[in-house]
């Protein structure tokens, strides 16, 4: 067999040309390798951790953007799941505000006895103004009320051939507004109708705090469905990052035989969900915005024919705020939790 | 750099893919693995790179014993071994720039600072102007190259291949060695799995022979030819 030092000498002069290069090559290699290591430490450590972020951030956008219909097909499934509560809640919150403003008005009217005389009536009407309960009471004669009702009822020739009066004199009392809660009412309606003058006491607001309550069972819905769609939410984008973890498993296998930590391999797809988050949050926004400019207008003309100049709160900052801050918060625990469960399971074999 | 004691390997079900091998391999030095498919080449590249865990046997890598380091330290231990895959292992979706940076990216380097380590890899491996395009339209031998220049970009003291001219013809397979040869002059210290004794036996390293799981020998590269 030849010796290797013949071989040597048999190379061509492209040969020793090549290797010379390559030599050469090595040394500019070499040289950058230390250039770079000073470069580093004029970094502080913390911009160092910045840029990467940033950059992993960037990364995961640019990925789901390279498949923009899917992303947005999972967007607005949690768009749609962030949007449905929250307008619910707004639009029942609004309610809320109008019954309120109705209860603001509320009344109960005390019809006296036959017995009790105007005299005695208005006593007690004086009497009843100094009840703390009480904001405002008012009089009303038998024969006042006599004449209202024929003015209003459009009964007054029918009502001219009554040789008596049938109407009772009534004291109408205004609520103070601390008043409104249910147990304070049924106390007050209580201590009222022990008053020896009061044959009748008539509560005139019992609808609006029927529809009241059902206003609150309607809010405390719209809370049990916000928590069932989040819910949605987690697992529509845990789904998500499981497949796209399962599509990048050759990757992973990769950046694992290449020295990747489990965390290194993790920020991506908490990047992804925070995407996800993000853009559903931002896309429900904008939905509910749609919504509420939708039926603006039938509830404008609803509240012109009751009189009011109520108009929609819609989401506000802090609304729009509240719902950013969901839409990342969902993304990135569904995210997390397909990534602890899926990455501890591909290992390189 | 690596040193093997008495290693052994069974797989669960009983095969035993290597029995009591023992070598050491200096820092500096270049040696091939060779032996038949199944002589267990592949297991003792696994066992250094943390893949498997030996039964029996310690492997000591840079003064390390593997046999004490725990999972979550397994990246850091391979980030001191460049790997060479025979099917190169690059990410298609990803330019070749942004496969080479890989490594420098996943030991903390920011990402504006690779920039010149990857040229300079890149440039090494002869493929400075390729660096925008994606691996698949590449050649075979290309990105084998990029594959090389991935493995080297971090400058591990020690470079692993497996296979790694498994898919080449000859002249790009020679071109291959001659990359590895390079970067051995520079003191890295490498490791190569191969069965092509042809290619080899034109170049004069430190071989080990493996058949059936037992080490039968340890010699040169010359061995080959004058066996021949």
């Amino acid at each position: 067999m030849v010796p290797r030092k013949n071989r040597r000498q048999r190379q061509t002069p492209q040969q020793r040309q090549q290797q010379r290069r390559r030599q050469q090559d090595l040394t500019t290699f070499i040289d950058y390798e230390s250039d770079a290591r000073t470069r580093q430490k004029t970094h502080s450590a913390l911009s160092r951790y910045f840029e990467q972020q940033a950059w992993v951030g960037k990364a995961a956008l640019l990925q789901l953007l390279q498949t923009p219909l899917s992303t947005l097909m999972t967007a607005a499934v949690i768009a749609i799941a962030l949007a449905l509560p929250t307008g619910l809640f707004l639009l029942l919150t609004d309610l809320q505000k109008i019954v309120s403003n109705w209860q603001g008005n509320a009344q109960v009217s005390l019809f006296m006895k036959k017995s009790i005389s105007d005299q005695e009536a208005r006593l007690l009407t004086k009497k009843l103004q100094t009840w703390e309960e009480i904001s405002n009471a008012s009089h009303l004669s038998a024969a006042q009320a006599l004449d209202e009702f024929q003015q209003q009822s459009g009964f007054g020739d029918a009502l001219d051939i009554l040789q008596e009066n049938p109407l009772p004199a009534v004291i109408i009392v205004k609520l103070h507004r601390s008043q409104l809660i249910t147990g304070n009412i049924e106390r007050l309606t209580e201590k009222l109708r022990e008053l020896p003058q009061v044959d009748i006491v008539q509560l005139d607001f019992k609808w609006i705090q029927r529809l009241n309550s059902f206003v609150a069972l309607g809010k405390r819905g719209a809370l049990l469905l916000s928590g069932l769609l989040a819910v949605a939410v987690l697992l529509i984008i845990g789904n998500t990052i499981r497949l796209t973890i399962h599509n990048r498993r050759q990757e992973i296998l990769v950046t694992k035989l290449i020295g990747a930590t489990n965390q290194f391999i993790r920020k991506p797809f908490l990047y992804a969900g925070f995407w996800y988050g993000l853009m559903g949050a931002v896309f429900a926004v904008l939905l509910i915005a749609l919504l509420f400019w939708l039926i603006s207008d039938p509830i404008h003309r609803l509240s012109v024919l009751y009189n009011s100049t109520f108009q929609l709160s819609g989401l506000g900052f802090v609304g729009v705020a509240y719902i950013l801050a969901i839409g990342v918060v969902l993304g990135l625990t569904g995210s997390w939790i397909a990534v602890t469960r899926h990455i501890h399971a591909i290992e390189p074999k | 750099m690596i040193k093997l004691v008495n290693i052994s390997k069974r797989y669960p079900g009983g095969h035993e893919a290597l029995s009591n091998v023992t070598c050491h391999l200096q820092a500096g030095e270049m040696a091939f693995l060779t032996g038949h498919s199944g002589a267990g080449k592949s297991t003792l590249l696994k066992l250094i790179t943390l893949i498997e865990r030996t039964t029996r046997g310690e492997v000591v890598l840079d003064g390390e014993n593997l046999s004490r380091v725990r999972r979550r330290e397994i990246p850091f231990v391979r980030r001191k071994i460049g790997m060479v895959f025979q099917d190169h292992n690059l990410l298609n979706d990803k330019t070749v720039f942004d496969n080479v940076a890989l490594p420098l990216i996943i030991s903390g380097i920011p990402p504006s600072e690779t920039g010149r380590r990857v040229r300079a890899a890149l440039d090494k491996v002869g493929l400075l102007r390729k660096e925008k395009q994606f691996p698949i339209t590449l050649s075979t031998g290309e990105q084998q190259r990029v594959g090389i220049a991935r493995a080297v970009v971090n400058r591990p003291p020690l470079l692993l291949a497996d296979e790694p001219t498994g898919n080449l013809d000859p002249a790009l397979s020679r071109e291959i060695m001659g990359l590895f040869e390079a970067f051995n002059h520079i003191g890295t210290t490498v490791l190569i799995a191969t069965h092509d004794l042809g290619l080899i036996s034109q170049l004069q390293y430190r071989l080990f022979t493996l058949h059936e799981g037992r080490l039968i020998a340890d010699g040169t590269t010359q061995d080959l030819n004058n066996a021949a």
